[in-house]
């Protein structure tokens, strides 16, 4: 106890080196858990929003598709039965049929995946709505990237040409009937979102799908043969893995930034402890053993940790609570830079762990950090101490 | 790649006798038919192709034996020199001498276009015979490049054909299609190609000159021009091996 409170009081006794020490400490201490917080938030955001309008509540792949690898689009259609029937007719599932096109805008050749989804179904956020009730002999809806790409806009006709289930060409024109703005990308880039039933007939197929979206919350019903069942950890591991990477990226600038205040903490410690050498001499002389001094510097040193995060909390807790209501507007365009779906602004999450998991971490840096100059105390002779010699 | 020679067996022609009367449909599917094989051949053809914003040219070498076996390398120009191509039955692969890489084309690498041009991998993979997979009706007759020639519409048998209609010009004496369009189930033009010239080598008539154009494609189609050929030439074994497309 007397420790602590010759340490607590040394410590003010520093005065403006000490808070400088603090302030500087402070500082890793929330951009630390601000950028944590923005990357955990980023994930959830994204992956709500990836289930809202992508992945639903999980997915029923018909064996053999890969989305990655076209080769296996071909022929990655099978006929609804049983429970993935009953689980689309009560509105549980949205089938989805995907088949390959081409489409000429402009004379241009682009290819496209064709993608047919019920304009009834409510098992996703996605604005299928726009594709009932249309004059149009092939009513389609694009993503705005699509769209960009493409040089299509709401109301604009297109030619697309695709092979029917005998592998028969047919061509056709659509009419874009609405633009929709997404984030995600996935959704996007290349699609194109038909009236299921038209592109079954299209097709030449009947009550036929090459994946079956769950509704959110129901997971898996039963093993459906033919089927493979991806739940959300397989439909979201991407973005997890993007995440991660990023969050590993960024633990570089936090190593920096702790590496800059440590330092400066070192060598506080070490300037102490010569400054000091004849008050260590006389609590030596004193009675006060070589363990004790050691202490007493170390905890010296460990309270900068605590002071700042108290510093921390005082302007950090306002500026984090600030980015949680208001959230952190990117750049036009760098949300799309990131490959997924993430939205114009991001709202940074922040969890007891990460506030709580950072200030022990941050504290354990700085008790080993000013541990280490203090060693040399344990050789130290008090006659020499209190000569003023090292 | 039998596309390509596709204009060239098309085209192989034996010199025929004068057709005063009109044949029946499926007999000028026939004639068609027999002259689309012409044993070996070696030729050298020039690939122009006309696209939306400018014109490039390719000059190309092939050999094919029968049906199903053909080589192609390209020669011209220099960036695209020691490209390869080979087509053994329905597979087929390219070579790439930049990446010294081969590549087997299918699934949907297949509805790419060949360097650009109007022409798709399965444009060239294409090698049915006329009469095994269409009903063919005499429409009428025209001139085509100073030609009597009938117009015969197709209409697929089969369900597993690429076109599900043509419309073909065929020369009535020669037996040379000079003009022919292919259609989409829904009626829509897909792809034309349209005969400018016809030369006679070795007694057979051949279409020198072919445009080759993607209808829905902006651009004026991609041009054949043939330089060379040489029927019943030897052509070694060996070539119709992936191990040539590297050397």
């Amino acid at each position: 106890m007397t420790i602590l409170k010759l340490a607590v009081r040394n410590l003010l006794g520093g005065g403006m080196k000490s808070w400088l020490n603090a302030v500087v400490l402070s500082l890793a201490y929330v951009t630390i858990i601000w950028t944590q917080g923005l990357y955990q938030g980023m994930d959830r955001q994204v992956s709500r929003t990836m289930i809202d309008a992508a992945v639903g509540g999980g997915q029923y792949w018909v064996e053999g598709y890969d989305p990655y690898d076209p080769f296996t689009l071909q022929d990655a259609r099978l006929k609804l039965t049983g429970k993935l029937e009953e689980l689309a007719q009560s509105g549980e599932a949205a089938p989805v049929l995907i088949v390959q096109g081409t489409i000429y805008p402009n004379g241009r050749v682009q290819a496209a995946l064709l993608k047919g989804i019920d304009p009834e179904q409510k098992v996703l956020m996605f604005p299928s709505s726009f594709l009932k009730d249309s004059d149009s002999e092939i009513p389609a809806l694009i993503g705005s990237r699509m769209a960009q790409s493409t040089g299509l806009g709401t109301g604009d006709t297109v030619t697309v040409r695709w092979r029917d289930v005998h592998g028969t060409f047919d061509a056709q024109d659509l009419q874009v009937v609405q633009v929709m703005t997404t984030s995600i990308q996935t959704i996007d880039i290349g699609q194109i979102w038909v009236p299921l039933k038209k592109l079954e007939e299209m097709a030449g197929v009947e009550n036929e799908a090459t994946i079956v979206i769950v509704k959110k919350g129901l997971g898996q019903a039963e093993d459906v043969p033919g089927w493979t069942f991806r739940d959300l950890d397989f439909l979201l591991q991407d973005i997890h893995q993007i995440v991660k990477s990023k969050t590993v990226g960024a633990s570089i600038f936090y190593a920096f930034l702790l590496f800059l205040a440590m330092l400066a903490i070192f060598n506080t410690q070490v300037l102490s402890i010569f400054r000091r050498r004849k008050e260590i001499g006389t609590l030596m002389a004193l009675g006060m053993t070589r363990g004790k001094v050691i202490a007493l510097f170390t905890v010296e040193g460990a309270l900068h940790a605590i002071l700042a995060a108290l510093i921390g909390a005082v302007y950090g807790i306002p500026l984090l609570a600030y980015f949680v209501a208001k959230g952190l507007g990117l750049p036009v365009g760098t949300a799309d830079s990131f490959g997924f779906a993430m939205s114009e602004k991001l709202f940074p999450t922040y969890s007891a762990g990460l506030v709580i998991g950072t200030t022990v971490l941050v504290f354990i840096i700085t008790t080993i950090v000013s541990f280490l100059p203090t060693r040399k105390i344990a050789k130290l002779k008090p006659t020499e101490a209190l000569r003023g010699k090292l | 790649m039998n596309k390509i020679l596709l204009f060239l067996s098309f085209t192989c022609v034996l010199t025929a006798p004068a057709q005063a009367q009109t044949l029946p449909a499926d007999q000028i599917l026939d004639r068609i038919d027999e002259n689309a094989v012409a044993g070996n051949r070696i030729s050298v053809t020039e690939m122009i192709i006309h696209s939306r914003r400018a014109t490039r040219t390719l000059k190309l070498k092939s050999w094919v034996q029968g049906e199903d076996k053909a080589f192609t390398e390209f020669l011209e120009p220099a960036r695209e020199r020691g490209t390869k191509m080979l087509k053994l039955g329905d597979q087929l692969w390219t070579y790439s001498p930049d990446a010294d890489r081969t590549i087997s084309i299918s699934g949907h690498m297949l509805r790419q276009s060949v360097m650009g041009s109007d022409l798709s991998y399965e444009d060239m993979m294409e090698d049915r015979k006329l009469r095994q997979v269409y009903e063919a009706t005499v429409v009428g007759e025209e001139r085509l490049i100073d030609r009597p020639c009938w117009v015969l519409e197709l209409k697929a048998k089969a369900e597993a054909v690429a076109y599900y209609s043509r419309k073909i010009w065929v020369d009535r004496e020669r037996f040379v299609l000079l003009r022919e369009v292919r259609f989409a189930k829904s009626g829509r033009q897909l792809k034309t190609l349209e005969v400018k010239s016809v030369i006679r080598a070795q007694n057979r008539w051949l279409q020198n000159d072919v445009v080759f154009k993607d209808a829905l494609k902006a651009g004026d189609g991609t041009e054949f021009i043939i330089r060379s050929v040489e029927f019943d030439a030897a052509i070694p074994e060996s070539l119709f091996t992936k191990a040539s497309l590297r050397k």
